[in-house]
């Protein structure tokens, strides 16, 4: 390896090398120093917050700052002027099929069929393959898509909904099985409006529930079997003994993945990008937040767009924090 | 209310690995049945394949007269109580003990019913909606107890569930079992490693070592005719003296002494058993005297045992606790011969 590329910036590499782990050390001796003058009482009190500013700075300093800063943007026109909530108002106009009202609607759809889906087939998978023999062999297989980048993925499955006319050879896998199987004319899955949605949402689930039924099968993993075994002796059957005791066990890990789904969901940018780049109907808050910004130069209703997702996000923060919360309090 | 019957029941995990032998017990309706053995012997396994939770590899389980090999653990109305008690951590103990009779569809005031009398006998009536992690270990072994009772089942399984208590606890609790199973008037399977408990509490016990049932009897009829020599040492406390002898004209010979046996025996070389209570400083005229060399002295107050060697041999005798003696002293004791047992040395079965 070459590493001379390394010596083209000195300056830099001394500053990595020798100045960032100097300040740190500084800092943390030097606050242990004032620490130990202090009178023992207040000692406990102060100590923490010397080890959680750095953390706070980084986080004020990439984070928060960004945030007001967009939260600013949002309320300015292009040239800078205070144009009051004119953005918002641009964004949230001519309900509902102008501004952001469709990628909001897709949103929705994200929102709900994404995390019931991952979540209903990560349990399934979960539980049906807690029973069955190879069963690390068979997850590690469920878990595979998780390898892919999400490019990748919007591009494999860009493929499995490939469009030829009817006369044509189906090259699309879906197609494929449409024309060939059920002797049906040939459907444009990415550019039809009344599926295109469901069929980015599809290529998504089939990407993440390898995540969700990971996550879950450690949980029931950590059930003890012998609280199944006291339920069969009780007299319940298989179906109950899930409703009654494995899900209310795995309910926590449930709320914490399905909040996470959740934000996914709100978040989706990357399959929508690659597949249909927000077109025919399918557009996301995300992806028309890039749109704004970096094709139609119009950073205002970009940071709107932005700020209107941010505040989606909010309470679903709010409640995981508190089902945090709940779930300590019940140990 | 049931009896119960393994007939040639067998257990095995693999080819080579069997963890169930031949086993053969038939428990009467309402009776109590102890399950005694070593750790590892196969007692859980034995108990699990009645539940239900375990398949039946060779031969036919019973309850009542209807076959259970191939029902379901949900329908075959038994209650097991768990050593671990398995309570449903995310239910009140209210709830853990309703849940049973949930699944029999009762109506909720009957449930109500039949909770609130369990509490009731358990003491458990100040607990009712707490969850289970906010209880005591005595109080969650109650609970679990509880969920069994509610039901009125056919028969009543327990794998070893005082082994999480301390020993007082443990001491009352073995008390309220008893009762319990007297005014519940149901067949108790009781399944313990604990010598003293099989001894307390069954109405008969069940021995099995290695997968093996050894003997199955009254408590005081093992203790009086252990069937062989693994019965012997297992039950009793201190154990049993076992002394390598050879026996001649009705005699039974070992460096230390020479006895004559209440009848002749066949074998030639054989284990001469006798409990340290057999072994004492009272000599009869007409029994047997050993010479003791003493090592230990304990003495308990009510008792006195002295640990020591007779021709060689590990020997514990019980003596009167006024009796004299210090560790390094060679005692004369005397030898009751109403309570000597002889084994073969080979086939380690009784003689006498
Ligand atoms: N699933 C299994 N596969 C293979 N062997 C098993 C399995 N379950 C139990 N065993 C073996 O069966 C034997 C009997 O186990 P069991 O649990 O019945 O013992 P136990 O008499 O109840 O012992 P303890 O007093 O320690 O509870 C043990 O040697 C154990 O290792
Ligand atoms: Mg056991």
């Amino acid at each position: 390896m070459d590493l001379s590329l390394l010596l083209t910036d000195v300056p830099t590499l001394l500053f990595v090398i020798v100045a960032v782990p100097a300040v740190l050390g500084a800092y943390i001796v030097g606050g242990e120093f004032l620490v130990r003058r202090l009178p023992d009482r207040a000692r406990g009190s102060v100590r923490p917050w010397i080890w959680v500013v750095p953390a706070l700075v980084f986080v004020t300093a990439f984070l928060v700052a960004p945030a007001v800063g967009t939260v600013f943007t949002s309320f300015q026109s292009h040239e800078g002027g205070w144009i009051g909530l004119t953005n918002y108002q641009r964004q949230l106009t001519d309900f509902p099929t102008g501004g952001a009202w469709i990628a909001i609607r897709n949103n929705l759809y994200w929102l709900v069929l994404y995390t019931l889906f991952v979540l209903f087939f990560g349990l399934l998978l979960a539980v049906l393959f807690d029973r069955v023999p190879y069963e690390s062999v068979v997850k590690s297989l469920i878990f595979m898509p998780m390898a892919i980048s999400a490019v990748a993925l919007g591009v494999i499955w860009k493929f499995m909904f490939w469009y030829q006319p009817a006369d044509a050879p189906q090259t699309g896998t879906l197609n494929a099985i449409v024309v060939n199987v059920f002797h049906q004319a040939p459907k444009t899955w990415l550019t039809d409006v009344s599926v295109n949605n469901f069929a980015l949402i599809a290529a998504a689930i089939w990407g993440i529930t390898g995540f969700s039924m990971v996550i879950l099968s450690a949980a029931l993993k950590g059930i003890p079997a012998d609280l199944l075994e006291a339920a069969r002796v009780d007299g319940a059957g298989e179906i109950t003994i899930f409703r009654r005791v494995i899900f209310p066990l795995m309910m926590p890990t449930v709320v914490v993945v399905g909040t996470t789904l959740v934000i996914f969901a709100l978040k989706a940018f990357d399959i929508v990008y690659v597949m249909t780049a927000g077109n025919f109907g399918t557009d996301v808050l995300a992806n028309r937040m890039y749109k704004l910004l970096y094709q139609a130069d119009n950073p205002g209703g970009a940071s709107a767009v932005a700020i209107i997702l941010l505040i989606a996000v909010i309470p679903v923060l709010i409640f995981n924090l508190r089902q945090f919360r709940a779930v300590e309090a019940r140990r | 209310m049931s009896s119960v019957s393994y007939d040639h029941v067998v257990k095995r995990y693999t080819s080579d690995l069997t963890v169930v032998k031949d086993f053969n017990v038939e428990i009467a309706d309402k009776e109590f049945m102890v399950l005694v053995g070593p750790s590892g012997c196969g007692k859980s396994t034995a108990l699990r394949m009645l539940a239900g939770l375990e398949t039946i590899t060779e031969g036919e389980i019973r309850i009542g007269d209807k076959v259970v090999n191939h029902l379901a653990a949900k329908d075959r109305d038994i209650a097991m109580v768990f050593q671990s008690y398995a309570l449903y951590p995310h239910m009140s103990v209210y709830d853990n003990m309703a849940f049973p009779l949930q699944m029999k569809k009762m109506k909720k005031s009957e449930i109500d019913k039949r909770v609130k009398q369990a509490s009731g006998i358990l003491g458990l009536d100040n607990f009712l909606k707490r969850k289970p992690k906010a209880l005591s270990g005595g109080q969650r072994q109650r609970v679990a107890l509880g969920r069994a009772i509610v039901r009125n089942p056919k028969v009543f399984l327990l794998d070893e569930p005082l082994s999480n208590l301390d020993a007082k606890l443990r001491g009352q609790t073995r008390v309220e079992l008893q009762k319990l199973h007297r005014d519940l008037e149901t067949t108790f399977i009781y399944v313990t490693h604990d010598q003293v408990e099989a001894m307390t509490m069954g109405d008969r016990i069940a021995i099995m070592n290695a997968g093996i049932l050894q003997q199955v009897g009254a408590p005081g009829e093992i203790y009086d005719h252990p069937a062989n020599l693994f019965v012997a040492g297992f039950i009793g406390s201190p154990s049993m003296n076992l002394v390598p002898v050879t026996t001649q004209n009705g005699n039974a010979k070992a460096p230390g002494f020479d006895i004559k046996l209440p009848k002749p025996v066949s074998a030639e070389k054989g284990i001469l058993g006798f409990r340290p209570e057999a072994l004492t400083d009272r000599v009869a005229d007409d029994g047997a005297t050993l010479e003791m060399k003493v090592e230990v002295v304990e003495r308990l107050g009510s008792d006195q045992f002295l640990y020591g060697t007779v021709g060689g041999e590990m020997v514990t005798a019980r003596v009167d606790p006024r009796m004299k003696v210090a560790p390094g002293d060679q005692a004369r004791l005397g030898l009751d011969l109403r309570g000597i047992h002889l084994f073969d040395a080979e086939t380690e079965k009784a003689l006498l």
